[in-house]
């Protein structure tokens, strides 16, 4: 059996991942097609087109960013073999 | 134009390098003296990746020649809009490391598992699935591994200008080599070197292409001139319509989790420590690759507009711009991605003969009718000769292996995408559903191609994997429960 520990951190960490992608989504997706499609009224921003840099560039970034922090703070460095939980009890 | 020596030197020390450490890798497995470490350790390394290592991994065998070379090809044709495309795959690193996660690592752990049919013998005990998921891997692998290998030997062929068959010769044989003689520690540790490579590529070729742009402010004016739909999500004319793009979400978005030759990495890890570093350094490494190598397709267009195939934009863009021996390193990026996805699936389909299939079911698992000697001797010679085989079909390539091609990354998840998930997470799960969506979801997936049916505008991924999570549901529900016994081994339950 796995420690009931085990279990509920997976637990979280899988939807915290979830989480994230669906974030990442919806941002891409808003900052894509919310912007408008007519070229001639764009504004942009160092050089790239706004929809362009907030969903490709910052989205990326911003991904990037916000995973590291929710690694750090919320992922626990759990053992992956059954012998060394049991050593630890 | 002709071939330059100065092309060549970076190239061939770069080769020289991997050769290097494939025969330390040899040396690891060496090392072991028992049947199932042995394969253990050519297979799977001895789950000692470390983070970076890891990452790279991940990355450099999902990267490969169209990232590099077709992708912004694409670009190139169609504008900014196909950069929105490709970044629909950054999260694909923590997406697959997170949502498989430790779970997976453990129960790999927990039953030896060292390939992803293991994982799913250990998890349906039946012999229809395992036997499915072999041939699954090797036939589309091979036709995979085929299509890699054309598309580097073209891409030699032009940036270099040496004939297409010395190009094959030199990175094929490179590749079948020291993955051969190497096994998965030398596959993960040039994946790395290889990852590292595609990042310096990639600068080099986008650094010279905005400044032979003169900015990016200039390149957006050139671009909005020539065509103003080039700025749009749409792209050109309107060549990437929503459904199609949110397809993708599910292509090389969550389909990934099906994908065995990026969800067998993640029973290879050394500890949780590695598996969160993965995550942070894949996402950032795979999105700055995506990111760059798209935007000088897209960009290159206002550079040298008048290239009329859309693969040849990479590569003419890098004879133009940069100088030969930069050429050579740049060119080593994308032969290093074809690479690292060729030595994977090189890896995995001796893994399936002689693991999953020789040890399994003609020595019974028995160690003893297996010596180590024996399986070392079998694994270099089956890695050998299926490398020497597709590497010979990649001279002459036969028409049906190609064609098969177009279909290896969505068969691959139509047939894995199920069993791989269900069977983490639902205990539910059993054989019956487990073949009955590994058959309709390859079976929904060739017809819609063939016949070409979209349903409201996607591609042919999403209606195939509802299909196969369908199948699955509904088999598992008719057929019995898997064994309280097996499903021991399995339970999550707090």
């Amino acid at each position: 059996m796995v420690s009931k520990k085990f279990v509920r951190a997976t637990r979280r960490e899988t939807l915290i991942v979830i989480g994230l992608y669906v974030l990442f989504f919806a941002w891409w997706y808003i900052a894509a097609y919310g912007f408008g499609d007519d070229p001639s009224k764009y504004r942009y921003i160092f050089g790239f087109p706004e929809w362009f840099f907030y969903s490709c560039i910052a989205g990326y970034i911003g991904i990037s960013f916000l995973l590291w922090v929710c690694v750090r703070l919320f992922f626990s460095d759990l053992p992956l073999d059954d012998e060394e939980e049991e050593d630890k009890k | 134009m002709n071939g330059s020596s100065g092309m060549i030197l970076p190239l061939v020390l770069y080769f020289v390098l991997i050769m290097g450490i494939a025969l330390w890798g040899n040396r690891a497995a060496a090392k072991k003296s028992d049947t199932k470490g042995f394969m253990e350790e050519y297979f799977l390394g001895s789950r000692s990746m470390g983070g970076f290592v890891l990452a790279m991994a991940i990355i450099t065998t999902y990267t490969s020649a169209s990232s590099f070379v077709g992708g912004p090809g694409v670009a190139y044709k169609v504008g900014l809009g196909w950069i929105l495309l490709s970044m629909i795959q950054v999260p694909t690193a923590f997406l697959t490391l997170g949502v498989l996660g430790k779970r997976f690592a453990l129960i790999a752990r927990r039953t030896g598992a060292v390939t992803l049919t293991d994982f799913i013998r250990a998890r349906y005990s039946c012999d229809a699935v395992v036997v499915l998921s072999s041939l699954a891997i090797l036939v589309f692998f091979m036709a995979s591994m085929l299509a890699q290998f054309i598309g580097g030997a073209r891409l030699f062929e032009a940036v270099t200008g040496y004939p297409y068959r010395t190009g094959l010769v030199i990175f094929g044989l490179t590749v079948v080599i020291y993955t051969t003689v190497g096994g998965f520690r030398a596959v993960v540790l040039t994946d790395t070197i290889q990852g590292v490579m595609m990042l310096i590529a990639s600068v080099a070729i986008l650094f010279a292409v905005v400044s032979a742009g003169g900015g990016v402010e200039n390149i957006m004016n050139t671009l909005r001139a020539a065509d103003p739909k080039l700025l749009t999500p749409g792209g050109a004319g309107d060549a990437i319509p929503k459904p199609y793009i949110l397809s993708f979400w599910v292509l090389v978005g969550i389909g990934i989790l099906g994908l065995p030759q990026t969800t067998q990495k993640c029973m290879g890890y050394r500890d949780s420590r590695s598996m969160h570093n993965a995550m942070i350094i894949g996402t950032f490494v795979v999105g700055f690759t995506m990111l760059a190598m798209h935007l000088v397709g897209a960009m290159g267009r206002a550079v040298i507009p008048d290239i009329k195939v859309g693969d040849l934009a990479v590569p003419t863009l890098t004879v133009r711009l940069l100088s030969p021996f930069w050429a050579g390193v740049f060119i080593a990026g994308p032969l290093a991605a074809i690479m690292s996805t060729v030595d994977s699936m090189l890896i995995m389909c001796s893994a399936a003969i002689v693991k999953d299939l020789y040890f399994h079911y003609i020595a019974k698992n028995d160690e003893k009718k297996l010596s180590p000697k024996k399986v070392r001797g079998m694994s270099l010679i089956i890695t050998a000769v299926i490398g020497l085989f597709v590497f010979a079909a990649a001279m002459d390539p036969p028409s049906l292996l190609v064609w098969i091609n177009l279909f290896a990354f969505g068969g691959l998840e139509a047939v894995f995408f199920c069993p791989t998930l269900f069977g983490l997470y639902w205990r539910r799960a059993n054989s019956t559903g487990a073949v009955l969506s590994m058959l309709a979801g390859a079976a929904a997936f060739f017809w819609f191609n063939i016949t070409k049916t979209s349903i409201a505008g996607t591609t042919a991924i999403v209606p195939t994997i509802v299909i196969s999570a369908a199948a699955f549901v509904t088999g598992s529900l008719i057929g019995r429960p898997e064994s309280e016994e097996r499903l021991r081994i399995f339970d999550m339950r707090a």
